[in-house]
Formats: structure tokens, C-alpha cells, sequence
């Protein structure tokens, strides 16, 4: 199956099918339409237009008065400080300075997560020992222990990225674990009766098998960093996007907290988007995978 | 070309309700080459004689021995086909095929490539298991096997799962490469057809816990006609014995 050609084929077929009820959406399944939603740029069209409808209303509503500048700034005033920010170099070294941390941190625990996890997947040994320990502190929210963090580590650099590697390491600790454990048992057989040495058990046999929940892990890894950024930038820091955020919230310039939000959200979109991507990629053999 | 020689006196499984016998003291003599297929009714203890000739299970009394050498775990001398494909479902046919072995290396790269043309792959080397038919995957298992040169393979409900069709035209496939490799087969099966067209002789096996009831030898030439009066009569000399039984169904 060629998921391009999918996409080419199903909203055609939803769209007639709820065709014959009534006329508005008879209009939906005119070849002209299925053909302007059909294929990739179809996908974002149609994922774009609630948004772009939703521009429109608020732009409206803001002209008109109906929301004060300080608690709604219109789109129009969030694009110009948006473009004050990128013309004085500001918002870019927040961004970069929010991206080494998150990188940073979601590197070191997500690291030690995955290795952990295929550690206490391999060995039962290895399970007994640490499994324990790491169930119970992953109990504890792990935003929870900012103010601990900021006693130990203080209010700079390493309190920050600590606090993101601790959130980015338990997804990938959990996921990598339950992944290499639940190795079909009669994949198994068949390797031992090919006679898999060590190494190919693990590269060829459990590290396939369980990519499906190691990348799974990545996405929430990703995803857990980035939150833990936004907790560490906004507790107390002179750059980043979360800076930009709460600065920018004490001055009441609404439209750059805006800003900021943006930034967060079309990074972290971003990041989610590449283990799409990744996924597309080195998960092509798995039956449920129609993309 | 290898002889396989059973003498399992007792195999049985303990459970939260005790213990129950799986196999009887069950005497066998394959000979180097000889292709032979045993039938049973469900649940007797076929695929566990199976796995006990495979080395899977070692959990028993008795031995089992292959060329005079005593099997005592699994490997690739005993080639196992299932009743499911068990194909690695990340690895393309030829990936399959040669598995944990490399397929940069020329010697194993030229065997993969003769045998996907032996097993008819051609063409869908590097196609996924899911892209595959029932019976391509089947195919594919079969020669992941061959791969290894095994000196028996064992075969467990090979084509079970496969419609008439299929199944009919995978028994001449595995016909064609048991003549050209020689290799000795043990197939299970729960097909009486399937076991007068492709043995040399036929293991009867009792309701469980099992034993051999009896050994019919096919002497008809291959390959074999179901219309045949000769196979008919084979084939009737199975239904009877497994009637006897009194576990045999019109059903089945
Ligand atoms: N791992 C096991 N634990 C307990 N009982 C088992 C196990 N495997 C098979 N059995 C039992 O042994 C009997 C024979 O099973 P099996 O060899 O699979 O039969 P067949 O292949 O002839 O249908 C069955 O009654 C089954 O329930
Ligand atoms: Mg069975």
C-alpha cells in the first residue's frame, strides 16, 4: 500500500459517502473540491482552515472593540511584535538559548533513559536492582521537585537542564523496558533455533521489536522536555522563550506573551513532527502502519 | 542425508491441576532421506514430539539422536518450520531469509538468491512479510531453513493455515525441494491427503496422552494422484485406523 495514494483515496470516499443527505455537503464531493484536499497540501489545508477561520473571528472581534488590547491582543499586533522581536535579534537568542537547554536535557535523560530501559529489558538482574527505585521516584511529579532542584543546583544552567533530563528520562526508561519485554516468545524460538548470537539477538531480534515503543518513548520523551522547560525558564532565568514569557507578562505586553506561546507551540509541533517522521521511516514494515 | 533415531519413554506437562501425560514410550527409526508425516487428532502431542526433535523442549525421559549425535538443544541441524510463518516482520524476504547470517557475504548472498528462485521469491526479495501472501511466507520460512543445510527438517502444520489451493501447490513446492536437497522430513499434519501425498511413511498417532498407533508405508511413486485407486486405498487404511480410535469425526 502507498500511503500517498491513501491519502489521494479517503477523503474522496468519506466525503461522498455522507454526500447524498444534504446539499452543503453534496457541494463537498464536487471534483473540483476533492481534488483542492487531495494529497499532502490537501491535509494542510484542511488542518489549517479551523485556525485560519478562527484568525479571522479574533481579528474581528479586536477591530471591533469587543477585546481590550491587554488581555486579547489582536493577530495583527502579535505578528508586529513578533517581527520587532525577530528585527532586534532578541527572540532568536531566546530561542536558541530555550533549544540548548531543552536539547541538553532531553539528551542526557533521554540517553540514560533509553540505556537504563534496555538494561533492565535485558537483565533480570539488572530489573531487581533498579527497577524499584526508579518506579518510585517516577511516582513523584517530577515539576514537583523544581524547588529542591533550585536549592541543590541553584538558578542557573544545571538546575534547568537536570530538571528537563529527569522528566525526558522516565518515558524512555518505560517505554524501551516494556518494548524489549514484550519480544513476541515465539520470535524467540525461531532464534534460537537459527542459533542468534548475542549481539544479533539484540540488534536484529529486540531493539526491531521493541522500536515501535522506543520511538513512542522519544515522542513523550520530547514532548515531557519541553514542559519541563517551561517550568525551569519561567521559575527564574534572563533568557529564553519562557523569559520572554514572563517578562513580558509583567509589563503586561500581552502580545509578546503571545509570542512566546507561538514559539512553544511551533516548536513543539516541530519536535513531534520528526518522530513522525522518524516513524514513517523505520517503522514502513509494521502492518498497522498506513501512514 | 541424515538418519534420526526416537526413544522417548514419558513427556508430561505439570499445571495448577497436576501433572498430565503428553506422550506414551514412543519408538521411531527415520531413515537418511525419508520423508515422513505424522498424523493424530488434535491435541495429542504432535507439536510436542516436534519440538522434542527440534531441542526445544527438553523436558523429558527418553533421548532422541541425529546421525548417532544426541540432540540436547535447538539449532540450525534441525530446521523447524510452524504452523505460522514467524517471519521477522522487519526484515524484507531476503533479510528473512538469511537472518542473522550476512548477505554481503558473497558465498551466503548467491545460496539467499538460489534459493528464492528454488521457493519461486523471485522479485519479491525485498518485499515485507506484510506485503506477503500465507503461502509466500510460508515459502519464505522454508527457505530460511534450507539456508542452514539442516540435516532434518521438522515441519509442524505447515499449510494449515493455507486455503485448498495454496496448500495443494505448496506439497508440490516442498515435493520439488525435498527430491533436490534430500534432506529427511518430518511433517505433522491433521490433513490425511496431505499425508499420503508427500510421505514415504505414515505415523498414525493415538488420542493423548500419544503413542504410535501405526506405520503405513507408501509405496506409490511421486508425484501422486488423489484420484489414484492405490492412494484411495492408503488413504481409506488411514481413515479406518483413526476411526478405530472413536475420536474421528465425519466432520473432519
Ligand atoms: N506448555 C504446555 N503446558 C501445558 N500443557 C501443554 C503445553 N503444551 C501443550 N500442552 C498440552 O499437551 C497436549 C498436546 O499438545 P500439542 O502437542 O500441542 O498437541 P497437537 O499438536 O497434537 O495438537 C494438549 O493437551 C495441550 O493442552
Ligand atoms: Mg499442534
Amino acid at each position: 500500500m502507498n500511503p500517498s495514494n491513501q491519502d489521494a483515496v479517503y477523503p474522496a470516499v468519506g466525503m461522498s459517502r455522507n454526500a447524498a443527505s444534504d446539499r452543503a455537503v453534496t457541494r463537498l464531493s464536487h471534483p473540483r473540491f476533492q481534488r483542492a484536499f487531495a494529497g499532502r497540501g490537501g491535509k494542510l489545508l484542511q488542518g489549517a482552515s479551523l485556525p485560519l477561520v478562527v484568525l479571522a473571528l479574533w481579528q474581528v472581534a479586536s477591530s471591533l472593540g469587543w477585546a481590550p488590547e491587554t488581555l486579547l491582543p489582536s493577530p495583527v499586533n502579535i505578528v508586529r511584535a513578533l517581527a520587532d522581536l525577530v528585527s532586534t535579534g532578541e527572540l532568536v537568542h531566546d530561542i536558541e538559548i530555550s533549544l540548548l537547554r531543552a536539547l541538553f536535557g532531553f539528551l542526557l535523560g533521554g540517553t540514560l533513559g533509553f540505556a537504563f530501559g534496555m538494561a533492565a529489558g535485558l537483565s533480570k538482574h539488572f530489573e531487581g536492582f533498579t527497577d524499584p527505585t526508579i518506579q518510585m521516584v517516577r511516582t513523584i511529579p517530577h515539576l514537583a521537585i523544581t524547588p529542591l532542584f533550585i536549592l541543590w543546583f541553584g538558578l542557573g544552567e544545571w538546575s534547568k537542564v537536570l530538571l528537563i533530563a529527569l522528566g525526558a528520562f522516565f518515558p524512555l526508561y518505560v517505554n524501551t523496558f516494556t518494548g524489549i519485554r514484550n519480544v513476541d516468545a515465539k520470535l524467540f524460538e525461531v532464534a534460537r533455533i537459527l542459533e542468534f548470537n548475542r549481539l544479533h539477538l539484540v540488534t536484529r531480534l529486540m531493539l526491531p521489536a521493541a522500536l515501535p515503543n522506543i520511538l513512542l518513548g522519544l515522542r513523550l520523551s520530547l514532548g515531557v522536555s519541553w514542559l519541563g522547560l517551561v517550568v525551569a525558564e519561567l521559575m527564574g532565568s534572563s533568557a529564553g522563550v519562557g523569559y520572554l514569557i514572563e517578562n513580558a507578562s509583567q509589563f503586561s505586553q500581552t502580545s509578546v506573551v503571545f509570542v512566546g506561546l507561538l514559539i512553544f507551540a511551533a516548536v513543539g509541533k516541530l519536535s513531534d513532527s520528526l518522530v513522525r517522521w522518524l516513524e514513517r521511516r523505520l517503522l514502513r514494515w509494521r502492518d498497522s502502519y498506513g501512514g | 542425508m541424515s538418519a534420526v533415531t526416537v526413544e522417548l519413554e514419558h513427556k508430561s506437562f505439570h499445571s495448577e491441576h497436576g501433572e498430565v501425560q503428553v506422550l506414551r514410550p514412543i519408538q521411531l527409526q527415520i531413515h537418511p532421506g525419508e520423508f515422513v508425516t505424522i498424523i493424530g487428532p488434535s491435541g495429542c502431542g504432535k507439536s510436542t514430539l516436534l519440538k522434542i526433535l527440534a531441542g526445544l523442549d527438553t523436558e523429558y525421559r527418553g533421548s532422541v539422536w541425529i546421525d548417532g549425535q544426541k540432540v540436547v538443544r535447538p539449532g540450525v541441524q534441525q530446521g523447524f518450520v510452524f504452523q505460522e510463518h514467524r517471519l521477522f516482520p522487519w526484515m524484507t524476504v531476503e533479510q528473512n531469509i538469511a537472518a542473522n547470517l550476512s548477505l554481503r557475504d558473497p558465498q551466503i548472498r548467491a545460496k539467499v538468491d538460489q534459493l528464492t528462485e528454488l521457493v519461486r521469491l523471485k522479485g519479491f526479495e525485498r518485499a515485507y512479510p506484510k506485503r506477503l501472501s500465507g503461502g509466500m511466507s510460508q515459502r519464505v520460512a522454508i527457505a530460511r531453513a534450507l539456508l542452514r543445510d539442516p540435516k532434518v527438517l521438522l515441519l509442524d502444520e505447515p499449510f494449515g493455515a493455507l486455503d485448498p489451493f495454496t496448500r495443494a501447490h505448496l506439497q508440490t513446492a516442498l515435493l520439488e525441494v525435498w527430491m533436490r536437497k534430500k534432506i529427511t522430513m518430518i511433517l505433522v499434519t491433521h490433513d490425511v491427503d496431505e499425508a499420503v501425498v508427500l510421505a514415504n511413511r505414515i505415523v498414525i498417532m493415538t488420542p493423548k496422552p500419544a503413542a504410535i498407533q501405526a506405520v503405513i508405508p507408501v509405496d506409490l511413486p511421486y508425484p501422486r494422484q488423489r484420484v489414484d485407486g492405490a492412494f484411495q486405498e492408503i488413504r481409506n487404511q488411514i481413515l479406518r485406523a483413526l476411526s478405530d480410535q472413536g475420536v474421528w469425526t465425519a466432520a473432519e
